[in-house]
């Protein structure tokens, strides 16, 4: 009997409380999808709002009911709708929805584990995730409304409910949401370190790791250390709000009264709050990047130029992550000799940054690109990643800060080097491992209308964004119509708006080729990008431990594309040797 | 109009799948895997790495002309013609980085694709390479960053004491402005939120001597031109951030901490009238920090003008005093 029942799973713990992580990994893509496109409507909202002030819309109207009488939201629902989406965006789209999706699916496929370190801690993880993501979505139809403080949450705004109705109940929610989400994101990061430093297969020595698991390592590393962090803001928070605490709050008139709350300061909230927010840039970015240095080099079948510069230069940016914080902080009344460290720390980053791109150029220099959508946003990627990171020399030095700080060319800066950049290195994932994830193939041309498409629409939502900034134009503002100082500016956000809808509508390419592929697509073959790596090697049907017999042994890195003999043959015989093939007399390994 | 909807995305959807469909039947008759990129395919993509190239460029160029010329006007302080600067200098240094770039990218994104005659060049690293793009980097930075602290040391400097300035206090609500001027004894009373009752909106402690001459208004506020101007901010509420952008100056307000910032402005309301060719062109005071419901709209107008009209204006206002 105890046989039979190992063999045969019931439905509930095969797709439900599941402890493989290639059907966590499944969970988390699916989840993270969900709340990215309901973060996706909501920039379509507040974008009607913008392009258009004070126009009814249908669309406004039937999503937002009482909060939009007549199709026009209110002023605070509309800080509500960018608030949330922020939130979302960040958190459940680009933090859990990436790397929990690709750190899940590919630690234990591309380093040879059976699974990871602990299941059960990998199923908490997502199911934290899960009830973090019910109790956030809850807070949107709350009395009063969802939190709407910004997605910064600077009180004394989110912690007094006179101050905007959104910091009653959905606030508290969305701390409870965050919090919850924290210990996902924990449980998670922990699960990815400890798996990755002791459960790599025989020969995967750390400098034979695919760039992808450097990239998740560092990531969740970057993730214990600092989202504790948001979770002591938080808790400090919950406090000030009900018990009567002053950690952050002090001097404070509202409501015709003057609160008791006296001797905490809102710049604290802050210091804590971007001791993870600036890292969480990062958390964000890494994993798309390694992700990007995977396929680029795979499908221009060539190795990944400077492996270990690649390696050094993502550790630099990780460490530098955590010393750059307060550049966030340059005009809050923080002392200005610690406004110049963190200009100097912070214009550091443009260093490991450059490295990487022209490492990533050179990777395509006099390769034999194969354009799988895959590879389109892989080079969509390294665009973004140059257009928005040369503008963080702007909000990076102090100085120039002060005139551009709040304004949409932050908006626009921090949109396309972490959005765009992350959203495009999920694509790419999405389009690149689908073969792993649902072991059937998505549609390449499909996908490639859907780059296109997208491409030149965010860069036509994000780039005339630094032009409004330059103009003087803060963000966070319900309509511009209130200064005559903007009225020449209507039509740049009218164009804006008109590409923010077309780039939404462009995301259902996406939805109907994922959706249509997953139930129906043509079923994968082994080894479809005829890539190294280990994953590679796995049956296409997933299998709980990953491999049958034995796992493989590795004997090179995971770069060996087209290498030639003295003959100018394929070493091999093709233009890929997979890790698992032992490295031929006087044949020297990479990487080193 | 619901029912319309749901049909026509039904329709689109179903269209959807039988087109798949199609295109499945026909590779596979025709003995293709539908998965494969081929090579004709590649070839088609890398053309439009060409085009896209092209078309950003072009985007970029067109913004640049259609919206150049409605920026900020020149800086209407001493200190913000040096951020100015600044600002020319960086976008010197960072726009032929973002073209470059974009060209050796795009560029041989078209160039290298795929094709079964050619083998890709093992090229696993070189580091030489390595170093030439981290020390031009670093060399590059180091010009900004020096450049760039330089200015904002000078910028975050108060005004000396003995030295001949205004002393301002703004004070931010929501959703309002109130300025206080320091008065003849160039000295601000005491304030708190506990002293807010009635007229006297941001709390100022009348018991306290310094406080009798200080005048505060509210709408609109006056600055002599070519005269240090000392700011003090404070908020009574939430945060606020006082965000004046033609004089390139910004400082956050916060409740139960006094911040500040200063600048000497220098061209008066009347004069940049006539640079921006704007018969109602008016220096403003916005909020630029998320303070709730109205933050779109919490503003007031800043007059630059001659010391004379300026102390002219000031002698009109009436004392906290006398109020």
């Amino acid at each position: 009997m105890s046989t039979h029942h190992h063999h045969q799973e019931d439905f509930l713990f095969k797709y439900i409380f599941s402890t493989d992580h290639k059907m966590i990994a499944k969970q988390f893509l699916i989840t993270g999808f969900i709340m990215g496109f309901i973060g996706m409507i909501m920039s379509t909202l507040f974008r009607l709002q913008l392009g258009w002030p004070g126009e009814s819309f249908w669309l406004v109207d039937a999503l937002m009911g009482s909060w939009a009488e007549n199709g026009v939201m209110a002023p605070d629902k509309y800080l509500a709708l960018v608030t949330m989406h922020g939130t979302i965006m960040v958190f459940f789209l680009l933090t859990a929805g990436l790397s929990g999706t690709f750190s899940n699916l590919l630690i234990p496929l591309q380093i040879g584990a059976r699974d990871m370190a602990s299941g059960f801690l990998n199923m908490l993880s997502y199911w934290f995730f899960f009830l973090s993501s019910v109790l956030m979505l809850i807070s949107l139809l709350v009395e009063g409304g969802a939190a709407s403080a910004g997605w910064t949450i600077y009180p004394p705004l989110s912690a007094l409910p006179q101050a905007i109705p959104g910091s009653g109940l959905g606030m508290t929610l969305w701390l409870v949401a965050m919090s919850v989400f924290i210990v996902s994101s924990l449980l998670g990061s922990l699960n990815y370190i400890v798996t990755i430093f002791n459960l790599r297969t025989k020969g995967m020595s750390m400098t034979r790791l695919p760039l992808t698991i450097w990239a998740f390592l560092l990531t969740a590393i970057i993730g214990v250390l600092s989202f504790p962090i948001l979770l002591a803001a938080a808790l400090l928070l919950v406090f000030d709000r009900s018990f009567g605490t002053s950690f952050y709050l002090s001097d404070i008139y509202i409501g015709g009264q003057v609160l008791e709350h006296t001797g905490g300061s809102p710049i604290l909230f802050e210091h804590l709050f971007w001791f993870l927010g600036h890292p969480e840039v990062y958390i964000v970015l890494l994993p798309a990047l390694g992700i990007t240095s995977e396929i680029i080099s795979t499908m221009s079948r060539k190795p990944i130029f400077g492996y270990r510069a690649m390696i050094g230069s993502m550790m630099a940016i990780a460490f530098l992550s955590f010393i750059v914080w307060g550049h966030h902080m340059f005009v809050t009344g923080m002392n200005p000799f610690l406004g110049a460290v963190f200009t100097f720390t912070t214009l550091l980053i443009a260093i490991p940054s450059a490295v990487k791109v022209f490492n990533y150029i050179t990777t395509l220099w006099k390769g034999n690109i194969i354009y799988s959508p895959a590879s389109l946003f892989s080079i969509g990627l390294v665009s973004t990643f140059i257009s928005g990171g040369v503008t963080g020399l702007v909000l990076g030095d102090s100085a120039l800060d002060i005139n551009v700080h709040d304004t949409y060319f932050v908006i626009g800066h921090f949109h396309i080097v972490m959005g765009l950049s992350a959203i495009f290195g999920m694509f790419a994932g999405v389009y690149h491992w689908f073969p792993k994830l649902f072991g059937r193939m998505m549609n390449n041309k499909l996908g490639s209308l859907h780059f296109w498409v997208t491409i030149v629409s965010a860069y036509g939502v994000f780039f005339p964004m630094h032009f409004l900034g330059l103009a003087g134009v803060p963000r966070r503002y319900y309509t511009n119509s209130e200064f005559p100082l903007f009225d020449n500016l209507v039509d740049i956000n009218e164009l804006i708006s008109m590409f923010a809808i077309v780039a939404a509508l462009g995301q259902l390419l996406f939805l109907f080729n994922f959706v249509y592929s997953a139930l129906r697509g043509p079923r994968a073959p082994q080894n479809p990008w005829r890539a190294n790596s280990l994953e590679w090697t796995a049956p296409v049907e997933h299998i709980h431990g990953n491999w049958y017999g034995d796992i493989p042994e590795v004997h090179r890195w995971a770069y060996d594309y087209s290498k030639v003999d003295e003959n100018g043959e394929y070493v091999g015989g093709d233009d890929f040797i997979p890790q698992t093939t032992p490295l031929g007399d006087n044949e020297k390994d990479g990487g080193h | 109009m619901a029912i319309i909807i749901t049909v026509v995305v039904l329709l689109v959807i179903v269209t959807g799948v039988q087109i798949l469909k199609i295109a499945e039947l026909k590779a596979i008759s025709q003995g293709e895997k539908i998965y494969e990129v081929s090579e004709k395919e590649s070839k088609s993509q890398a053309y439009l790495m060409l085009v896209f190239l092209v078309f950003y460029f072009g985007f970029f160029a067109w913004q640049v002309v259609a919206y150049g010329d409605r920026m900020l006007p020149v800086s209407a302080s001493a200190h913000g013609v040096g951020i100015d600067s600044l600002m020319t200098v960086t976008m010197a240094f960072i726009i032929p980085v973002f073209i470059i770039t974009h060209i050796l990218l795009f560029w041989f994104a078209y160039k290298y694709t795929y094709s079964s005659k050619r083998k890709a060049t093992f090229f696993s690293h070189s580091n030489k390479l390595e170093m030439i793009w981290t020390i031009i980097p670093s060399l590059a930075l180091t010009v900004l960053i020096l450049y760039g602290l330089s200015n904002w040391n000078s910028i975050m400097t108060p005004v000396a004491e003995d030295e001949e300035h205004v002393l301002i206090e703004l004070v931010g609500q929501q959703f309002s402005w109130g300025a206080r001027y320091a008065g003849e004894d160039g000295k601000l009373g005491r304030a708190n939120v506990n002293y807010i009752e009635g007229t006297n909106f941001i709390g100022v402690d009348a018991s306290d001597a310094n406080a009798n001459d200080d005048v505060i208004v509210k709408g609109e506020f006056h600055l002599p031109v070519n005269v240090p101007v000392q700011f003090v901010f404070r908020s009574s509420d939430v945060m606020h951030s006082a965000y004046m952008p033609h004089f390139r100056a910004q400082m956050n307000c916060v409740p139960g901490l006094k911040t500040q910032f200063n600048f000497v402005p220098t061209i008066t309301t009347k004069e940049m009238k006539e640079i921006t060719g704007n018969e109602d062109f008016e220096y403003i005071l916005l909020c630029n920090k998320i303070c709730g419901a109205a933050h779109y709209n919490m503003q007031m107008n800043i007059i630059v003008e001659s010391k004379e009209d300026y102390e002219k204006w000031l002698a009109d206002q009436k004392t906290f005093a006398a109020n």
